[in-house]
């Protein structure tokens, strides 16, 4: 791997006490959100860069924990000294959003008006508000304008949304594997997946905490079901095959082909971790994402309210968000005369691939940030 | 002669392309031209590259470059975007020869075209000899090359009259990048076209 690890990191809280009015109309009166930064803010604190997380993400994006060297950021591959976001030229800022369960106010957090975990309580949060508080988190780092703000999947919708709801704030945005919109296919499988949590007896309404229980399985099925997503047909078919655990049919419906085996592991996993409640959220989140209501659907008058330049990417392979949603953004940012730059990947791990390590999609954002003006 | 940009078709389009003009470079290969008209005279520039490589290169070369294949056409880009649309030694690898230079016109207002002639005399004398013909504008062996269209001058302005596209501006150059005036088609390697639409 190019480049180097940022190392150790430790991960900051940052408290805010003025009221946040959500797009659903609720308010959330405080709030914290934790982040990590790596690199230096220059003294004119115009290299900073934000990078948004996607559905299952948080704040830890590089680097190790000092007590927990085997905890490694979720996009580590691609910060450090010499990676494409160089610590040596650029301030790295990750946060965990609100509504997230790794620190960051969300539902099971405790509402400090009841005492109480705020469950279901917890107000459904939309894009636009995730980029209302990290705004307020750029205002307490003292940086005006991002020199660039970039996510996949749900990260890259933040970057857009960014772009648009704060044009003087965002100089480019690099939007990864995104959409301007979910399809009805993306809403059917989000649906799914919080039936699986809604239905199970465990959920409570999204007060289970107060039962001492969690929704686990239908958290790690909405997961099993999501990863599936995730993966393309091709590199399943590549990984797993139809090889079974034993050689034989076991003529049963316990764990057989090694494909069940991965995804019931990787549910297990998530499941052991995650808030449902989140779950539930980010999905919400990313099915009403479509900032071109704003303008009655004509993408192309939202993206003319922005001012930053673009970069965006997709993979060949991506079939939740295929290359041909990258390019109705690409399309609009086109018809408005922003600079835009757009890369179709050719890698083979669908939609996952923008957390992939490759030689050739490393090398487009690294070519395109050396030449951002900081 | 010597050619700024090592290209001499680069040089005639470079000339013809006014300060401030939207330009779409297709087939943009690392961003060159596109690179050359910014810097030079201030044009606002867009190209489009299939290759991984020179899209990386393109953007590395602070180019906006859209990665993406000219057979498939040109639907990310709105009718008229562009002053001027540049199709530089592409066309003889395009199989939608009509399908492309109408794209041209749509997106925008003039349709830049540059290609070998494959009358060019070196070339017709190749193939006397029983050969197809390797030279300065058609650099490749006949397995190894991208080339799968292969026409003259005469044949690409029976296209346009055929297609009502009506021919501005016609350059000729030989092999070393000199212009040709008499016989073109006979002592011309590279043509290089200014191509409007009636409207």
């Amino acid at each position: 791997m190019p480049g180097y690890s940022v190392g150790a990191v430790e991960s900051q809280r940052a408290h805010f006490d003025q009221p946040l009015h959500l797009r659903s109309g609720g308010i959330l009166p405080a709030y914290d959100l934790v982040y990590e930064t790596y690199g230096t803010l220059n003294a004119a604190k115009s290299n900073a860069i934000l990078v948004c997380h996607a559905l299952s993400g948080h704040h830890h994006i590089a680097g190790h924990y000092r007590d927990q060297p085997d905890n490694i950021g979720w996009w580590d591959n691609i910060v450090g000294p010499g990676r494409p976001l160089d610590t040596d030229r650029y301030f790295i800022v990750g946060l965990n959003n609100l509504g997230g369960c790794h620190g960051s106010t969300g539902p099971s957090s405790i509402n400090p008006a009841t005492g109480k975990p705020w469950g279901a309580s917890f107000p459904i949060i939309a894009v636009n508000d995730w980029v209302h508080a990290q705004a307020r988190l750029a205002d307490r780092l003292g940086i005006d304008s991002w020199a660039a703000v970039m996510g996949g999947s749900l990260g890259g919708m933040q970057a857009l949304r960014w772009s648009i709801t704060y044009p003087e704030r965002v100089r480019n945005a690099i939007v990864i594997a995104a959409a301007p919109k979910l399809s009805a296919q993306n809403i059917a499988f989000n649906d799914v997946a919080r039936q699986a949590i809604l239905t199970d007896p465990d959920f409570h309404g999204g007060n289970y905490y107060e039962h001492d229980t969690r929704p686990v399985r239908g958290l790690r099925l909405a997961r099993m079901l999501g990863h599936i997503t995730y993966l393309s047909d091709d590199q399943m078919g590549e990984k797993f095959g139809r090889e079974l655990r034993n050689s034989a049919f076991s003529f049963g419906f316990d764990v057989e082909f090694e494909v069940e085996s991965y995804l019931r592991y990787q549910g297990d996993k998530f499941a052991g971790y995650f808030d449902a409640n989140t779950y539930l959220l980010m999905t919400k989140a990313l099915d009403y994402f479509d900032p071109s209501r704003e303008d009655d659907g004509n993408l192309t008058a939202t993206m003319a309210r922005t001012k930053a330049n673009f970069l965006i990417a997709s993979f060949t392979t991506d079939w939740r968000f295929t290359p041909a949603r990258s390019k109705e953004i690409v399309a609009a940012l086109l018809a408005t005369g922003r600079n835009v730059s757009y890369a179709e990947i050719d890698l083979n791990f669908g939609h996952d691939s923008f957390l992939m390590e490759d030689a050739h999609y490393h090398g487009i954002v690294d070519a395109y940030l050396r030449n951002i003006k900081l | 002669m010597t050619h700024t940009l090592g290209r001499p078709d680069f040089d005639l389009i470079a000339g013809w392309i006014e300060p401030g003009h939207r330009v779409l470079d297709l087939g943009c290969g690392d961003g060159t031209l596109l690179r050359h008209l910014i810097d030079q005279r201030g044009v606002q520039g867009v190209g489009v590259e299939i290759d991984d490589d020179n899209v990386l290169a393109a953007i590395r070369n602070g180019i906006n470059v859209i990665q993406g294949n000219l057979e498939r056409g040109l639907d990310e880009f709105a009718d008229q975007a562009f002053d001027h649309v540049v199709l530089s030694r592409t066309l003889q690898t395009v199989r939608h020869t009509e399908g492309i230079l109408a794209e041209m016109l749509r997106v925008g207002r003039e349709a830049v075209v540059s290609f070998p002639n494959f009358a060019y005399w070196k070339n017709l004398r190749s193939v006397l000899d029983g050969r197809m013909p390797v030279s300065e504008d058609l650099p490749y062996q006949w397995y190894d090359s991208p080339n799968v269209r292969f026409f003259t001058l005469l044949d690409f302005e029976a296209l346009c009259d055929k297609m009502g596209l009506i021919i501005r501006e016609r350059s000729v150059l030989d092999e070393e990048g000199n212009p040709v005036t008499n016989e073109v088609n006979f002592l011309g390697s590279l043509a290089v076209y200014r191509l409007t639409q009636n409207r």
